[in-house]
């Protein structure tokens, strides 16, 4: 019975799949003034070897990827650092917590003009707009894990004669694991599309400029391909954090 | 400092902090940084009006911006609690779509802008149809999220008193989808707000992004800052709004 629900969900997944695919392919042969906002597949995918083999994939990806690795360490650093201090005690809580929650509520790319200000048209300023926006859920987060370990645990531990640096390792840490790792994939995916976001609004090269440029000049067929390079790299990295998670939750 | 701290003494000491950074910041830009890159609030203050605000032309601009806000809202809100309400209706129709819907969430959609402003023109259209993508998958998933949290036994209990399909929605189902619902309505709403912006910032005609880059480009920071902030004061306003909203309806539980 539920085997037979699988295949029912997954045919119907496929299907659905197969469906858009079809309604492409036969859009495209419909023609008219369709064809500017919708190249062939066929024709996206010649050009996404172009890509590949030309060498201009490579070197628009690593100028973002660079990106988005450097503003996240910076982010993951700093965001567990203070919401790690602020956590220690329950009137630092109490008094930046709502700070931090309201900031993060502001759309912070009404200031990514400030950054393009302060930091210049190159990759540091999609670093710092990165690093500022993944920060948040990341420290939050951290907070919240640090913040929310019960209190009978730590005096229990304190009781059985455990030193600061053991009630560290074995109660916080196995205690606030969860909620931290949840703030640092929320920050992961919002660094990548504030990163690529940054570069689509002002920069000279990585994956998001190459996009805005392939539009800006009518290349339809590039810019799908552009397009289908980063949603392929982010459906892998969902299932990859999917699967990661399902992982530890059955440990 | 104690751990007891009454809320109120918190509250003055969060707002001395507050105070202290921006004299802070008032100092540094006095003092050290460079006119053209940063400006001091002081200075800020006294673009706000009537530099920026006085300007009709800005204004209108805001307005502009703000009616693109709520129509993709609304849209969001509408289409998107009608397909999270088809996809959970049925057990098979959750499971199947639900991971597509993810999926689709869990794109950068920034990649799609330059898209969208092709297609869209570069008009109110592409704001509108970014910021309503990117408000309509909170809505989906929080609508499918809160329809899944319902407890089985109060809708077969409704059933069983001979409530019929669209009644047991009615009475048993919506009311207790409210906090989800809601969730996904002040996520909706920021990013919603950050579609937009970032479809304005791309390109705009007299918008918003048009001044933004007018200030930014011809080196205004105390302007830039001015209007920003204003902005962000727009963004806390409505999600206060929509905060208050949820508070009304879900008065019941108490």
């Amino acid at each position: 019975m539920i085997a037979q629900d699988k295949l029912v969900i997954r045919t119907i997944q496929v299907g659905v799949l197969v469906a858009l695919f079809g309604a492409w392919f036969i859009a495209t042969r419909a023609g008219g003034t369709l064809k500017l906002f919708l190249p062939a597949p066929e024709l996206v995918w010649r050009e996404m070897g172009v890509l590949a083999r030309s060498g201009q994939l490579w070197a628009s990806l690593s100028v973002t990827i660079s990106s988005i690795v450097k503003a996240y360490m910076i982010a993951a650093v700093a965001g567990i650092a203070v919401g790690f201090v602020l956590a220690r005690s329950r009137t630092l809580v109490r008094l930046f917590e709502p700070v931090l929650s309201g900031m993060f509520a502001v759309p912070l790319t009404m200031f990514f003009p400030l950054f393009v200000l302060f930091f210049g048209i190159g990759p540091d300023s999609k670093v710092a707009y990165g690093a500022t926006y993944a920060f948040f859920p990341i420290a939050l987060n951290t907070i919240a894990a640090f913040s929310n370990v019960d209190d009978l645990y730590l005096r229990a531990s304190r009781a059985m004669g455990a030193s600061s640096w053991q009630q560290f390792r074995y109660v916080y840490m196995p205690a606030a694991l969860p909620v931290t790792l949840t703030g640092l994939r929320i920050g992961f995916f919002i660094c990548i599309a504030s990163v690529l976001g940054g570069e689509t609004l002002a920069a000279t090269a990585g994956v998001g400029r190459a996009t805005a440029l392939a539009a800006e000049l009518m290349e339809t067929a590039r810019l799908y391909a552009w397009i289908a390079f980063v949603v392929c790299m982010s459906v892998m990295l969902n299932l990859l954090a999917l699967a990661v998670e399902t992982r530890s939750e059955r440990e | 400092m104690s751990p007891n701290m009454s809320s109120n003494a918190i509250r003055l000491v969060r707002l001395l902090l507050i105070l202290g950074v921006i004299l802070l910041w008032e100092l540094y830009a006095r003092m050290v940084a460079t006119s053209s890159f940063s400006a001091a609030p002081s200075q800020v203050l006294a673009q706000l009006w009537p530099k920026v605000l006085g300007e009709p032309n800005v204004r209108f601009a805001i307005g502009i911006t703000l009616i693109e806000l709520v129509v993709a809202f609304v849209m969001s809100v509408v289409f998107g609690m009608l397909i999270g309400v088809l996809v959970g209706l049925s057990d098979i129709g959750r499971r199947s779509f639900y991971p597509i819907v993810l999926l689709l969430y869990g794109i950068p959609q920034a990649i799609l802008l330059p898209l969208f402003v092709l297609v869209f023109g570069l008009g109110p259209a592409s704001k509108i149809a970014f910021g309503f993508t990117h408000g309509v998958f909170p809505v989906i998933v929080n609508t499918i999220a809160g329809m899944r949290n319902v407890n089985p036994l109060l809708m077969r209990g409704a059933a069983s008193m001979g409530a019929t399909k669209f009644e047991q929605l009615r009475y048993v189902m919506f009311p207790h989808m409210v906090t989800a619902v809601f969730t996904g309505l002040r996520l909706a709403m920021t990013m919603t707000l950050l579609g937009v912006l970032l479809a304005e910032l791309f390109v705009s005609q007299g918008g918003i992004g048009y001044f933004t880059l007018l200030y930014a480009e011809t080196f205004n920071p105390a302007a830039l800052i001015a209007l920003v902030l204003t902005l962000a004061l727009l963004a806390i306003i409505l999600n206060e709004l929509v905060r208050m909203i949820e508070a009304r309806f879900s008065r019941w539980k108490e």
